[in-house]
């Protein structure tokens, strides 16, 4: 990380991707879908299951799988054991876990500076 | 496979809508699906109702009383839409039949009387309420439970398409369902319309996964979506549900009802066809292995995507079913502290209900405002600190199978007017009975499903 071209910053997750959680029993499904090609490269390169797990680890996830999708330019995580044991036993407000995608949009990705300042556009449009 | 597919290119595509996501959705986004399914010639009109604390609590109101158990919702959903569907060739196919798809029927005829509109015909699908005495008996054997047979509220197979389809092409203008795996309501009427074998699998995987994008109603039309600044959804006050163009090799397209909100995208369309998916190469229903890994999602124009790519495999050999079951109260309590130090006497609010009834059962603390969803039960993420907060509501929450015991919870938040910290205000409390879920998988044969056409009963 010395020279100037492999110069990075950190940024949340969400300045890559959108996603939305979804819930069986007592395992939460978040799909990470990539703005484009490049940020879903590196969060293919960055956002592991041994990352995820750790970031989500005060639920104490039984197991992490991802799933990827690169022709949805997607990720499909699946955190089992993390919703205190579903919609019908938790007693969070949210038994869904609804929310959860976005604790995931804040996971830190160091992203190369000159794509950062690419990622600056806070409007995602469709016109790429 | 089908005997009759000679000329797959000449085949119509068939058009199913979907007006609801959930029992609890907007009642109104029926009248403009049902429009532009008119101007597209006819289809289908999906109304997706039924969450399994949906079907618990429709059992509970059928043993009140006979005639009901069936979405409360029904009258508001169909009565507006009850004459064009009938007048253009829209099938209504539904799992608003709930715990009771019988009274759901009987519920429709009266409201076409009630209209001036001829008789429907109406088919209900019977067989996945599983509550006969010896089918619990099987089953709890088979969940490895001991709870007493007379705690369980409701037990359910989820069953697919076949019954759905082979009543819409007997001529049903209504299929009425109970339990019923989301996707099936689609699926279904595609087999009836394509003329698709039961085995299939590629083509059980497409109308799977059509009924999949469709089954959360606006989740893929811009509803649940939004984020102001990154992700924006026009005209969400009148956002439009969903309809699926299904084509006879099994591709499809997904846009949205004319003249309405919302936001069809390959975004949207990503967020859809991934919800609630655990492995993306087993996407499992009564009907079909569904596998999208191969597929993709392309823009076709304004509000309208096609996907492609959908890959099917054998079904399960068995059936899911859930069994719900009481399992005591619970209990929610909330007080609000605002200004300097709110968060501070909000957590001292709270640390004295722990003090006062911790030993009597678990308790979850929230401080709505600075921590609350994200952190779990065990309360471990508010344990590594707090940000600071200048208007936070403390919530208690907690079950027990002991009434007096859960409503201890409400008093001793009650009493924080008072007992607690200064500055409380805006006590609200609740107390629920709670229902828990068992889940587990069945043989087929253990499920005893059919359809039938059925006839007004008039009292």
């Amino acid at each position: 990380m010395t020279s100037k071209t492999q110069q990075t910053v950190q940024l949340p997750l969400y300045q890559l991707a959108h996603g939305r959680a979804g819930d069986k029993g007592n395992t939460s499904n978040i799909s990470v879908i990539a703005w484009d090609q490049a940020c879903f490269e590196i969060l293919v390169a960055q956002a592991t299951e041994t990352k995820v797990a750790e970031w989500f680890g005060y639920r104490h996830p039984t197991k992490v799988t991802r799933y990827i999708l690169p022709k949805l330019l997607a990720m499909n995580f699946v955190l089992e054991g993390i919703l205190d044991g579903g919609v019908n036993d938790a007693l969070n407000l949210d038994t869904h876990g609804k929310g959860l995608s976005f604790w995931m949009m804040d996971l830190p990705i160091e992203v190369p500076q000159e794509q950062a300042q690419k990622l600056s556009v806070k409007e995602y449009s469709q016109q790429s | 496979m089908s005997t009759q597919q000679t000329s797959n290119t000449a085949q119509r595509p068939l058009y199913v809508g979907c007006a609801t996501g959930f029992s609890g959705d907007r009642t109104d986004g029926a009248g403009p699906v049902v429009d532009t399914l008119i101007a597209l010639g006819g289809g289908v009109l999906n109304f997706e109702t039924l969450a399994e604390r949906t079907l618990a609590l429709a059992q509970i109101e059928k043993r009140k009383d006979p005639k009901m158990g069936y979405e409360p919702l029904l009258a508001d959903l169909v009565g507006p839409v009850l004459k064009r569907c009938l007048d253009h060739n829209i099938q209504i196919v539904s799992n608003f039949g709930a715990a009771n798809p019988q009274a759901a029927a009987q519920r429709i005829f009266a409201l076409a009387r009630e209209q001036n509109l001829r008789t429907p015909r109406i088919a209900v699908v019977y067989g996945d309420d599983l509550t006969e005495p010896e089918q619990l008996k099987f089953l709890l054997k088979k969940l490895g439970t001991d709870i007493d047979p007379k705690r369980v509220v409701s037990a359910n197979a989820y069953i697919g398409a076949y019954e759905i389809a082979q009543a819409l092409k007997e001529g049903a203008d209504i299929v009425v369902t109970g339990r019923v795996s989301d996707p099936s309501l689609t699926l279904g009427p595609a087999i009836a319309h394509f003329g698709w074998a039961m085995d299939d699998w590629h083509k059980m995987g497409c109308g799977t996964m059509a009924g999949h994008m469709l089954e959360c109603g606006t989740q893929v039309s811009g509803g649940y979506y939004s984020v102001p600044g990154q992700k924006s959804v026009p005209g969400m006050d009148r956002i439009g549900f969903p309809i699926a163009e299904l084509r006879a090799d099994g591709t499809f397209s997904v846009f949205k009802a004319d003249h309405t909100g919302g936001l069809v995208d390959d975004r949207t369309g990503r967020e859809q066809i991934l919800y609630e998916v655990h492995d993306p190469a087993r996407y499992l229903t009564p009907d079909v292995t569904a596998d999208i890994t191969e597929a993709s999602i392309t823009q076709e124009g304004p509000d309208r995507i096609c996907v492609e790519g959908i890959q099917g495999h054998p079904r399960p050999a068995e059936l899911k079913v859930n069994v719900c079951y009481d399992n005591g109260y619970l209990a929610e309590a909330e007080i609000s502290y605002a200004g300097f130090r709110a968060r501070e006497r909000a957590a001292l609010a709270g640390e004295t209900v722990r003090k006062r009834i911790g030993h009597l059962l678990p308790l979850r603390v929230d401080l709505i405002g600075a921590i609350s969803i994200f952190g779990d039960d065990a309360g471990e993420l508010m344990g590594q600190g707090l940000p600071e907060s200048r208007d936070v509501r403390l919530r208690v929450a907690g079950v027990h199978t002991d009434k007096g015991i859960a409503e201890k919870i409400l008093r001793e938040v009650t009493s924080l007017y008072c007992c607690g910290p200064a500055g409380g205000g805006g006590v609200r409390t609740s107390l629920r009975p709670r229902l828990d879920t068992l889940s587990c998988t069945i043989p087929r044969e253990s499920v005893p499903c059919g359809y039938r056409f059925v006839e007004e009963q008039r009292a």
